[in-house]
């Protein structure tokens, strides 16, 4: 009874990566500690109360009274102006609200030409800063009201944190994207290239193996594994933070499977010339650099310039989280993913042709 | 004999400005061990590799069991057996999981628990590649040759590098199969191992054939059964001429600053060679003689050692 070759060919690949301890960790082990890490760091907390320096004489009057009272400030007082300009300066406040008496004296020695005119009170902010800026339009407006300001029209208000908004909602299905890559790139095109500098390609091709066979194995064996690493991290990620999957789990496994046989015939390429593993490594870094940061693993491609969308859009990875998110965040259906899956399978379908034609056997 | 195994004419092969083989012919003929000796360097690898097919020819016609590379390659693979000069086969398969893969390429062949017997790993079947000595990973490399039941084994220095127990162990491997009426061409830089196992041998040097023959041929062509090897220290040396007027001296070579004498009579010979000496006042720094080798043979014809 002849043994099946591309089952044998499968299972070599099989045993040599189970055997191998290093490479197991960093197929399945590292992703898990990276998104648990990560969830750890950009948890999402309660929202925390805007932080007011106040200062100056009255500190007892019904402005200061109107600002403790307001929802989600917490006011804190400074004996003077310079200390209050301090907390602000070093964080310790997001805005700062100066009190002066009509008649009173400035706190700060005055510098001759060019001072302003005084107010009664001041609120000293930093444009820069995101809560800063929340912080001064919340105390402007608290002040105003505890001076008496009515709203000119009432306006209902509803508090709505949405499912799947959170960071390592994002998070989960960018780093099964990421590994998908990483897992194919390295794990196909890095053993690719160490098994032609130790000629075991060359003794394999004196055989009568079948070529298609040898680079098919490699890409069974990453669709393979893909039903180990894909479980692990969505198990993980409902254990450890309740990312769900919204839409059809078998939609998922179908694009995921199509973002590993993508990455296969990818690494498969990248190794088909390279002659040594210093190379191999340069290209597969290169190759996956630019889908780290513009594919959306760990922050939206949104934040790119317009001109950029189309091509990032171009780009496997991006296709692969693309779709990922729409199915486990949006639980989108088969026709919104029908466009990144099939940039997917072309691709797949170009680059393992490619791989096979240009490949160098010895 | 009948058909030839392998029929080679005019072979080159150059790498842009190197010429690693130019113009050889070879006839290997069907059920004979064929040796090509020679130095490091000299063209057998590439010449191997071409007749394997791994390696196209500049030039030449190269025939195989009577198949062409160029049209009948997948049905040639089967029926030949390769062992690289370096292949490392994967550290942490096991012996057996190794010849199971290659068996699987083959659409016939041996079974490869018999196969694992042939070359004396059968007790090592359940170890991983990585725990063998290197006499037994080159006796699995050629255990992967075998698998298929190969009509024509190909070895490329099947010894280079280990020691003198496993290279017996390979010998005894590659006679087994020899004794089942199949051909093998390998390459070897020992003489010792061309001269047990070959019935014929083909000396290369610098991309060529410079003799051809059976080791016996090769050793009588250069005229004596004997060697003397003789160095000269205080600067007087001997002339080519009146070494080989001494009585019983066949040929006269030089090598690496000494003298070889090929003669027929060692009896003879070694007083007058001595008596010789003592007359010129030439001082002696070595003196040694031995029965002729394919060593010889090759320093006869080059003026190069096979080692150098």
């Amino acid at each position: 009874m002849t043994p099946n070759p591309l089952w044998e060919l499968t299972l070599t690949r099989l045993r040599l990566f189970f055997r191998e301890p290093s490479a197991v960790f960093w197929t399945f082990g590292f992703p898990l500690a990276l998104s648990l890490a990560l969830g750890i760091a950009f948890r999402n907390r309660p929202p925390e109360p805007v932080r007011i320096g106040v200062s100056g004489s009255g500190a007892s009057d019904r402005l200061v009274r109107g600002l403790e009272s307001a929802d989600g400030l917490r006011v804190s007082h400074f004996r003077d102006e310079a200390e209050v300009r301090k907390a602000l300066r070093t964080g310790g406040v997001d805005a700062a609200v100066l009190v002066r008496g009509a008649a009173e004296e400035p706190a700060l020695p005055a510098t001759g030409v060019g001072r302003r005119p005084e107010h009664p009170i001041e609120i000293l902010h930093d444009p820069t800063r995101p809560e800063s800026r929340v912080a001064r339009a919340l105390a402007a407006d608290a002040i105003q009201r505890a001076a008496g300001r009515a709203d000119a029209v009432a306006v209902a208000e509803r508090a709505v944190t949405e499912p799947g908004s959170r960071y390592i909602d994002f998070l989960i299905p960018g780093l099964i994207g990421m590994n998908v890559m990483s897992s194919g790139m390295w794990g196909i095109g890095y053993v690719v290239v160490e098994m032609r500098t130790r000629k075991l390609l060359k003794r394999l091709v004196a055989t009568p193996m079948s070529r298609a066979q040898f680079l098919w194995s490699f890409v069974l064996m990453r669709s393979a594994f893909l039903f180990i690493e894909l479980p692990a991290l969505l198990v993980f990620g409902w254990f450890a933070f309740k990312v769900g999957v919204a839409g059809s789990l078998a939609l998922l496994v179908a694009v995921a499977l199509l973002g590993a046989l993508c990455f296969s015939g990818i690494g498969l390429l990248v190794a088909s010339r390279a002659q040594n593993t210093q190379t191999v490594s340069g290209i597969i870094n290169a190759v996956m650099l630019p889908m780290f940061i513009g594919s959306g693993v760990f922050f939206s491609t949104a934040r790119f310039p317009d001109w950029l969308q189309k091509p990032l859009r171009l780009l496997p990875l991006t296709a692969l989280n693309d779709s990922m998110r729409a199915v486990m965040i949006d639980g989108a259906g088969i026709a919104a993913v029908a466009r990144p899956a099939a940039l997917l399978a072309v691709l797949a379908a170009a680059s393992f042709a490619l791989a096979l034609r240009i490949f160098r056997w010895r | 004999m009948t058909q030839a195994a392998i029929l080679c004419r005019g072979l080159v092969k150059t790498y842009d400005e190197v010429t690693a083989v130019d113009g050889l012919d070879l006839e290997v003929r069907a059920g004979e061990c064929f040796g090509l000796l020679g130095p490091n360097g000299a063209g057998k690898t590439t010449t191997v590799e071409i007749l394997e097919g791994l390696n196209a020819p500049t030039a030449g016609q190269v025939e195989v069991l009577g198949m062409r590379w160029d049209r009948d390659e997948h049905a040639l693979r089967q029926r030949i057996g390769v062992s690289l000069q370096e292949t490392h086969l994967p550290d942490k398969l096991t012996v057996e999981e190794v010849a199971l893969l290659f068996r699987s390429f083959f659409s016939r062949g041996r079974d490869v628990s018999e196969v694992l017997d042939m070359v004396g790993l059968r007790e090592k079947k359940k170890s991983w590649v990585e725990k063998l000595s290197g006499g037994q990973k080159q006796r699995l490399a050629v255990g992967c040759a075998l698998v298929s039941d190969p009509d024509l084994l190909f070895l490329d220095e099947p010894t280079t590098g280990l020691d003198p127990q496993s290279r017996r162990q390979l010998w005894d491997v590659v006679q087994g199969f020899k004794a089942q009426g199949r051909t093998v061409l390998l390459t070897t830089h020992y003489m010792d191992e061309a001269e047990r196992l070959c019935d014929r041998v083909a000396v290369i040097d610098r991309g060529k054939v410079i003799a051809l023959g059976t080791p016996a041929e090769l050793v009588a062509s250069i005229g004596g059964q004997q060697v003397i090897e003789v160095g000269f220290e205080n600067g007087v040396a001997l002339e080519d001429g009146e070494l080989r007027n001494l009585p019983g001296v066949r040929r006269v070579s030089r090598a690496g600053g000494g003298v070889s004498l090929a003669v027929d009579r060692l009896h003879e010979t070694l007083p007058a060679l001595l008596g010789l000496a003592q007359e010129r006042r030439a001082q002696l720094s070595r003196l040694a003689t031995h029965h002729a080798t394919l060593e010889d043979v090759f320093v006869t014809l080059t003026g190069r050692q096979l080692r150098e």
